[in-house]
């Protein structure tokens, strides 16, 4: 079982949570190429190591967060709320 | 190398078993190949084996970094099915059925493959409805087996099921494929290896890749941990670790994830179950078989998370262990004999690939998410044909990796392009 500290919650089981995906992945504009599109919706670096994903507190918050995990050995290097505002509120002890 | 045979088993008993030679050798690394195939599983062994018996080619490698069918080879439910609907998955897997059903005499090994039936229990009304769409599809196109069947006569075929009145998700039928079963995968990998060096080809085990050479877009060669390779073609079919070998020949970035899958074995018991079940309905997914040794097979989802660690966790152990006592109660007090994980390489639509690169000299079988191990015969078979004429046969034309820039995903669950939903 991994561990995951929410930044709502607590440190929760992996179990509360749903994984979202590569959380690396910047999605282009809307009026962008159609090759930018397919590039982003369907290619993956799939990281052996450290990578940044995104996890859904499904059972919990229902807050979406970033995780960097590495995807050997399931160690979690760091966890923050996936909306910028809120992580910069979080950051600032608001 | 000695050929099996009845009269052979017979004075090879009365002589003590003394004459029997290795199966198959453990030879030099050559400095060159023509073809070299990375990866000793299933895949790799049966590419290398068409190779030489389909096209005549004798200078060909396989490099495995650990042993022969110590990957996903060994470590999959053994499940051989062919009832896939989609234009493409059908004939590709019709095909590979066929050459499961000679693979025993073609290999002259003993692969025990067992044509026990497929069985999928159906919950609901909905789920008859969609399974008869799908089997009027396959009976359609070439899978004449394809059966529905009512309660009664399920109830005859696997009397152990849960059928109280009382369940969860009542059973209400079930769609049926006869010729589907099982194979002894350990034996599928010994009988491809076994064969593939009787036509010569060299496998080589303990040498991983560890980076690719290139010249433009030709790959020269190949550092391993045994020394540099020079290469006429290579053939990537590495299943879970794909995405590592591509980056190493600096092509960026693939539509696969890797995730593992885990499978379960059981103490072994007396004849319980003759058949594949497969139980799916909501969030559940379980299948289960008995081998020849007794022990129960089973597995479910994969892990929900991407990994390259070759362990489950434990919160999938629970899901099969209730989607277990849910089907098949009687299993309630088998204690669990052992349990492992494979990593798999989940495509964006389900759907394999068997394709040139952009490299020009470089062939790839990827992306087999579960379903790897009855495609085992036809891989092998393709993706030699490719390798050989350099050019992808109409089978598998549309299994490559620009199909999603085509607006084209062979998706038979319609899950969309989230790797993790393809079960």
């Amino acid at each position: 079982m991994i561990r995951i500290s929410c930044p709502f919650c607590g440190p929760r089981d992996h179990a509360e949570f749903s994984y979202g995906g590569d959380g690396s992945i910047e999605y282009p504009a809307l009026d962008a190429p159609v090759q930018d599109w397919h590039d982003a919706v369907f290619l993956r670096e799939n990281i052996c190591g450290l990578q940044l994903e995104t996890w859904q507190h499904v059972h919990g918050c229902r807050m979406w967060i970033k995780v960097e995990r590495d995807t050997m050995t399931h160690e979690i290097r760091s966890v923050a709320p996936a909306h910028p505002g809120l992580a910069a509120a979080l950051e600032s002890g608001q | 190398m000695t050929r099996f045979s009845a009269w052979n088993v017979l004075w090879q008993g009365i002589t003590g078993q003394k004459g029997w030679s290795r199966q198959w050798r453990d030879p030099e690394l050559k400095s060159h190949y023509d073809v070299i195939i990375v990866g000793g599983g299933l895949h790799g062994l049966a590419t290398a084996y068409y190779l030489a018996k389909n096209h005549g080619l004798r200078n060909v490698a396989v490099l495995e970094k650990g042993w022969i069918g110590g990957g996903n080879a060994g470590r999959n439910t053994t499940i051989v099915r062919s009832n896939y609907a989609r234009p493409g998955n059908c004939q590709f897997y019709a095909h590979s059925l066929k050459l499961w059903e000679e693979l025993s005499h073609e290999l002259n090994y003993n692969v025990m493959f067992s044509q026990r039936s497929h069985i999928a229990l159906l919950h609901s009304p909905g789920a008859i409805d969609a399974a008869a769409r799908n089997y009027n599809t396959l009976r359609r196109t070439g899978t004449p087996d394809a059966e529905i069947w009512g309660l009664e006569q399920l109830k005859q075929a696997v009397p152990h099921l849960n059928y109280a009145e009382g369940a969860r998700f009542p059973v209400m039928g079930a769609a049926v494929q006869k010729r589907a079963g099982t194979a002894r995968h350990d034996a599928v990998v010994w009988g491809y290896a076994r064969a593939a060096d009787m036509l010569g080809v060299d496998i080589i085990q303990n040498c991983a890749v560890t980076g690719v050479e290139r010249d433009g877009a030709r790959i020269t060669a190949l550092e391993t941990t045994r020394g540099r390779i020079t290469a006429g073609k290579v053939g990537f079919a590495v299943a879970g670790n794909t995405s590592r070998l591509w980056s190493m020949a600096g092509l960026g970035r693939l539509p696969i994830e890797s995730h593992k899958l885990q499978a379960f074995v059981s103490e072994p018991l007396k004849p319980l179950l003759d058949q594949v079940v497969v139980f799916g309905m909501g969030g559940a997914h379980f299948y289960i078989s008995q081998s020849d040794k007794g022990g129960m097979v089973f597995g479910g989802d994969l892990d929900w998370y991407k990994s390259y660690a070759q362990r489950g966790n434990l919160p999938i152990v629970q899901d099969v262990a209730e989607a277990a006592m849910s089907v098949m109660p009687c299993l309630g007090r088998v204690k669990l004999l052992r349990h492992w994980a494979g990593v798999v390489d989940m495509s964006m639509d389900g759907s394999h690939f068997i394709c040139p690169t952009p490299l020009d000299n470089l062939y790839l079988n990827t992306g087999w998410n579960y379903g790897g191990f009855k495609a085992t015969p036809a891989a092998g078979w393709w993706f030699a044909d490719l390798i050989a004429n350099e050019r992808p046969a109409p089978m598998i034309a549309d299994f490559d990796l620009k199909r999603f820039e085509r607006g084209l995903q062979i998706d038979e669950r319609g899950a969309g392009p989230d790797p993790k939903l393809h079960g």
